[in-house]
Formats: structure tokens, sequence, C-alpha cells
């Protein structure tokens, strides 16, 4: 017998007999229970969600930005003169306008990039799919503005630019009634952290050390799926 | 679960040494303390935390109780989304098929993210048997590979070790592991984390091969979820090009949904954050982004033998988060070495005795490591009654009884060495039951309270050996009541004064 026989054998056998016993491979199977939890705690106006995502993502340590969108080829620059890198890592659709005023020389990722190059790029400037203004959360997914996971993660500094209000949803229900699960997804909340030292808290382990957030209030043209925040 | 650590002792004899280090047991109260409290400020944020907690408990069971329906649909999502599906029976098994996985690539090394079920299994020492070198990347786990130490917690497993032990560690044995901590290195934890990260970053950039294990798997999507802090998970997750993920067959869910419960619960009762700093996701491979290859490992280890029991069963709705540890008075004196298993405290000590099996002295004496004071019940995130497992194996472990063992059933003989404690319970029980008799004994008790000794004689010498006998009150509850109408009379307050 494989493995696989085995280990289906023995399931089935814990369960004949029980209560509630299962009907079996073929047989179907739905969950009736409860899901009588909130989808959303509290009530906010789209502006309050902004806010409180901006507060969350600074208690994580965070650096939380606002600005529209003919202020924001002069604060990305500002932002990354400040990093000072040489290069800037950018996924394969960043609007352009974003870095119009930027002067790091742009490395794009692909495939024959390996990680040890991407190792000495500074700095990595991306969009994302949403946030969570109740934990302080940026989903990324991997669309045309994020590129893939990697770059977000070796680089010490990962500028992310949220459209506000639109890409904001109150909640984790919210979220992933939102999210597509077939599409590889990385949760941010704040920078990379450990307590594993006397539970002192130290950032950047192994991701950017430096999270700066800029919260970009646009002509309010909807994002894919949005209905405003939920 | 494999074999129990070689010559290790029973809890009791374990936590009597533990007992008596008191560095241990200063940095265990000053962890414990502040995790629980941090803890209980982050649930109480949710209004909807009892609701949460139910919905959790209520999923976990409806897919245990139809855990084939959900394995097969989790293989056929994972296949689908081109990922390969492996049954391990027990832990050889499972290290078996991932020992030839690993060499199928032709490597000889492996980055591996902090995995409750690969310590389990003990699949370092076999990839290592296999001239195969693993390499721990969670920062505390690292920490613990250098000092060739075992983990004593679930989230924090080097929580036993202080900074400047930690600097010795990382100077003393980062060298013979690839590069060495920088010249200076103080115990400075921002200093020491620095050092981590130049050190492991270089295998981050080199590794072709990655391992985990997972905190969910999703039925409905084959999408496995992995939940971390530090951003090694990120690395070994995406930079490898083989990937893979060993898993106990109880991290399962149904549905994508149902990821909306445990990813509130969890962060708030593991590390009371809102949030974890970083969350990976993935669904069998993509294109260009992260591993070309995936392998799932899907592990049973006792865990059908534990599903077997309808009370035990429950242990399995665990997503480890180690709540129950950080309330534990238990835990928090004893430390988590003295449970003998990678998982301690009170999960510890209904889970390991679950998927071992009660025949070694440690899994024996596990469901007595408790006070069963309910702390651990009333703080978990899916509402496993731990005490009420901790009462029935305790009744297994002193009466025998049927059990399923490797997927056979079979009747357990009593466990040596509870003759004592057995004849003491019937007596307790034929006490209890006269309450003249009871009533007796108690007045009996008060009026020689000043003799009593601090140890036990005879055959309770083991159980107060390592208890302190509790103080007798100067009058019985009864005798209070009596004779002050259950403290009507002002003569109450004080059991000194005569009644006038």
């Amino acid at each position: 017998m494989n493995g696989r026989e085995v280990v289906l054998g023995r399931v089935r056998r814990a369960l004949a007999g029980g209560s509630g016993a299962s009907p079996g491979p073929d047989g179907p199977v739905a969950y009736d229970g409860v899901r009588d939890y909130l989808r959303v705690h509290g009530e906010r106006t789209p502006e309050e969600s902004v806010d409180l995502l901006a507060a969350r993502l600074t208690e994580y340590r965070a650096l939380v930005h606002r600005t529209d969108d003919e202020g924001l080829p002069e604060l990305l620059m500002r932002l990354l003169s400040e990093q000072g890198p040489d290069e800037m890592l950018v996924p394969p659709a960043l609007p352009p306008y974003w870095l119009s005023a930027a002067d790091p020389v742009r490395v794009h990722d692909r495939a024959a990039v390996t990680a040890r190059r991407l190792d000495r790029v500074g700095s990595v400037v991306t969009g994302c799919a949403l946030a969570i203004a109740e934990t302080g959360t940026i989903v990324l997914d991997g669309g045309p503005e994020q590129g893939r996971r990697r770059i977000t993660l070796i680089p010490d500094h990962h500028i992310c630019v949220v459209r506000v209000p639109d890409q904001v949803v109150c909640s984790v229900p919210r979220a992933i009634e939102r999210l597509d699960p077939r599409r590889p997804q990385t949760w941010i909340s704040g920078p990379s952290a450990t307590s594993d030292i006397e539970l002192d808290r130290v950032e950047g382990v192994h991701g950017p050390r430096t999270l700066e957030v800029v919260l970009l209030s646009g002509d309010g043209h909807a994002c894919a799926g949005g209905d405003g925040p939920g | 679960m494999s074999a129990t650590p070689l010559g290790m002792p029973a809890f009791p004899d374990a936590a009597r040494d533990a007992l008596r280090d008191t560095t241990l047991r200063g940095n265990l109260r000053h962890a414990t303390h502040t995790i629980r409290d941090k803890r209980a400020r982050a649930v109480a944020e949710l209004s909807d935390w009892a609701r949460l907690r139910e919905a959790g408990k209520q999923i976990k069971d409806h897919t245990l109780r139809h855990l084939d329906h959900y394995l097969l649909r989790l293989e056929e999502s994972v296949t689908a989304a081109g990922g390969t599906v492996h049954w391990a029976a027990d832990a050889a098994d499972a290290n078996r098929i991932v020992t030839a996985l690993v060499k199928a690539t032709g490597e000889r090394e492996v980055v591996k993210v902090k995995s409750m079920a690969t310590q389990e299994i003990g699949l370092n020492e076999a990839l290592a048997a296999e001239g195969i070198r693993a390499y721990e990347t969670d920062l505390a786990e690292l920490i613990v590979q250098l000092a060739d130490d075992r983990p004593s917690h679930i989230l924090v497993p080097a929580i036993h070790l202080n900074r400047a032990e930690i600097r010795d560690v990382l100077v003393s044995a980062m060298g013979d592991w690839g590069r060495p901590a920088p010249d200076g290195l103080t115990d400075a934890p921002a200093e020491l984390a620095e050092a981590a990260r130049l050190h492991l970053r270089e295998k981050f950039l080199r590794a072709k091969v990655g391992v985990s294990g997972a905190n969910f798997m999703v039925a409905e999507t084959g999408t496995m979820v992995v939940v971390e802090s530090e951003g090694n998970g990120r690395m070994c997750l995406t930079l490898p090009e083989t990937l893979i993920s060993v898993v106990g067959i109880e991290k399962v869910v149904p549905a994508w949904r149902d990821l909306e419960v445990f990813l509130q619960t969890l962060p708030r009762s593991s590390t009371a954050e809102r949030m974890n700093p970083y969350t990976s996701m993935w669904t069998g491979v993509t294109d260009t982004d992260g591993p070309s290859a995936f392998h799932l490992v899907l592990l049973d280890n006792g865990r059908t033998d534990t599903l077997a029991d309808e009370v035990g069963r429950q242990a399995l709705r665990c997503i480890r988060c180690s709540a129950c540890l950080n309330v534990c008075p238990v835990y928090e004196r004893a430390g988590g070495h003295a449970y003998g298993s990678v998982y301690p405290g009170p999960i510890g000590a209904i889970l390991s005795p679950q998927l071992r099996g009660t025949g070694s002295a440690v899994d024996a004496s596990l469901p007595y490591a408790s006070s069963l004071c309910g702390a651990c019940y009333d703080v978990c995130p899916v509402a496993i009654d731990i005490p009420e497992v901790l009462v029935r194996l305790r009744e297994r472990v002193v009466e025998g009884g049927p059990a399923v063992r490797r997927g056979t059933r079979v009747v357990l003989r009593p466990a040596r060495g509870h003759a004592a404690q057995r004849a003491a319970m019937r007596a307790a029980g034929w006490v209890f039951t006269r309450p003249t008799a009871l009533a007796a004994g108690q007045r009996l008790l008060s009026r020689t309270r000043r003799l009593h000794p601090r140890r036990l004689p005879g055959p309770g010498r083991a159980w107060s050996a390592d208890r302190d006998l509790p103080e007798v009150p100067e009058e019985s509850f009864r005798d209070w009541w009596r004779r002050t109408s259950g403290g009507r009379d002002s003569a109450g307050g004080s059991g000194r004064e005569e009644r006038s």
C-alpha cells in the first residue's frame, strides 16, 4: 500500500462510527456552521479608513506620506534621494510619470537577473493590490504595478504607493473577498521585524528595513473590483 | 511522531531541574507576562472575538469530521495548480520522501523556514544522515541550531537564552556554518540581528531548495499560507527553484474564505499584533514568480490516531499560536524543554501523548504537567478544551483502555508507576461521597495544622516531591459556615473572635 492509501484509510477508520461521520470521498460536503462575526469593525467614512490605515502603519514603524498625482513624482524623488541608492528596482508596468523626477538607474526584474544581482539594488518602488485599514496591511499580488515577489524582498528600502481611497478596504474579510487566491500574494504589515532576542523588537532582519507608504489621492478613478472602502 | 529524545526524563524530573535554573525562570516570566498582557489588549480590540473563536472552532471541527474529503480536494487543487502531492504515514516516510526530492535536485543544502512539523519528524537529522545540510533561517531557530540546543517555545524558540548567551553562541558557532560573526559583536539585539542577516543572506542568495511547513492549506484552491515576521519565510518560499512543504494533515481548511477568520485570530493570539509583518500565499507554481517546482508532503504521524478519539480530536484544531504557553503557570516555571517534545506547554501536554502514544515515561507524565486551572482554554483562539483532554488522557494513563496506534485499534494497559495515584483517587472518591467522613476529616486537618509536614511520607512522597503542600486553614469552610450563618454574623470576618 502506498502512503496515500494508508493515510486515507486511517482517516476513514478514525471517523467511521463516530457522530457526523464523513460521507466518503465522493459525497458532497458543505460547511453550514456559523459566520456571525463582523465583516467590518466599526463604521467609517472612506477618509476615516485612510486615516486609520495611516495610523496603523505608523504604529508598525512604517513611514507614511500623503500626496496627489501632481505631487507624486517630486515626493518619490525626495524619498529616493534621502536613501541615496544608485539603482532602483521597478515592476514592469509602473506608471512612467511616478518616477519622472527620480534620479537612480532603473533595474528591471527579468528572469535572467539573479537574486545576487538584485542584492546590489538599494530601493524598490511598487503599487499594491489593496491595503487593509484595521490591520495596517498592504497586499501585493504580483500585478503589473507590483512585479514578482522577490523585488520587494531583497532591497533594503521599499516604497509602496496606495491609491486612496480606492485601494483601501476596512477589514480582513473585505480583503479576502476582493483577492484572487490563484495569484501569489504577500501581505506586509510594517517592515520586517523580530522579537526573538529577549522580546526586544528589532526591525529589518531579512526584508526591507525601511518601508515607506505613499497614500496617493487621485482623481477617484476606480480600481479593479473596487467599491470603495468595505 | 518520532521517538522522544533518547534518555529524556519524565516531566517531573525535567521540570525539577528547570526550576533550579533561576535565569531561565526569570527569562520565562518576563516573556510570558509581556506577551500575555499584549495579547489581551489585541484581543479586546475586536468586539466579535468570541464569535471569531466559535467560527474558527466550528470550521476546524467540520474539516476534521470530513478530513478525507478535504484532503482529496486539496490534492486535486494543488495538482491542478502545478504542484505535486505526497503522502507520508509517519516520520520515516516523510523524511524518506523529502530526502529523495532534495537528492533529485542534485543539491546538498537546503534553506528552511521554521516549521513545527519538520522538527517533529527530525528532518534536519535525517537530511544530515544523507549528507544534506539544512539551514534554519528563523533567527531563534538559527540560534538554537548554532547552539546545538532544542527550541523551548513554539513562537520564540530561543526564549530560554538571554542576549549575552545568544551573542556567545553567534560568535563561537557562526563560522562553522558559513559567514562568521562580525568582529567586536556586542549583545545589543540590533547588532545580533544584523549579524544573522549577513550570515543568512549568503545562504538565501545561493539556495536552490527551500523547505517549509504551512500554517494553512486551502482545499478549495490549493493555496498554501505561511505567516511570519522576519522575511526569512519570504526568502525561502520565493527564491529557491524547488520548494518542499511538509504539512500536517490537520492544517487543511475548506475554503479561501475561511482564512478571514484565522488571519484575524492567529496574529493577535500569538504575537499580540493586529497582523504579523509578513504573510506569504502561493497556489502551486506560477510562471516566473517563485519556485518552478512545488512539492507538498502531507504528514499523518499520529494525527489519524488522535482523530480517532472523539474527545482528544480537538487538539487537531490547534493553529500553533502558543497563547496557552504564555498563560500556563506550569510552563512559566518549568520552561519548554521539560515537556520533552517540540510541542511544549498545555497544547504539548495533550498533543504529544496523542501523537506518540503514552508508552514512554515522558508521554505518560505529560497529562499531569498541568494544574487544570483552565487559563489555556480561555485564551485558545479555537477553543480547545485542554483541561478536558488532559483529564481524558490521565484516565487513559491510569486506567488503560481502547485507543488507536498507527491506525490499529489497541487496548492500552495502565501505565506503570500510577498505582499509588489510582489508590489515592479511589480513596478520595469514597470520602467525597460520604459528607460526614469528609467533614470530620477536614476538622481533624484544621486542628492538627501546625503539625503538618512539608513533604508527605510513604506513597505520597512522589506527589509532594515537587509540590508545596497546601496550607490548611484554621477552620473548614463547613465549620465557618455553621459558625457565622454563611458570613451574616458580624463575627464572620475574623475566625479568631468568639461568637457573642
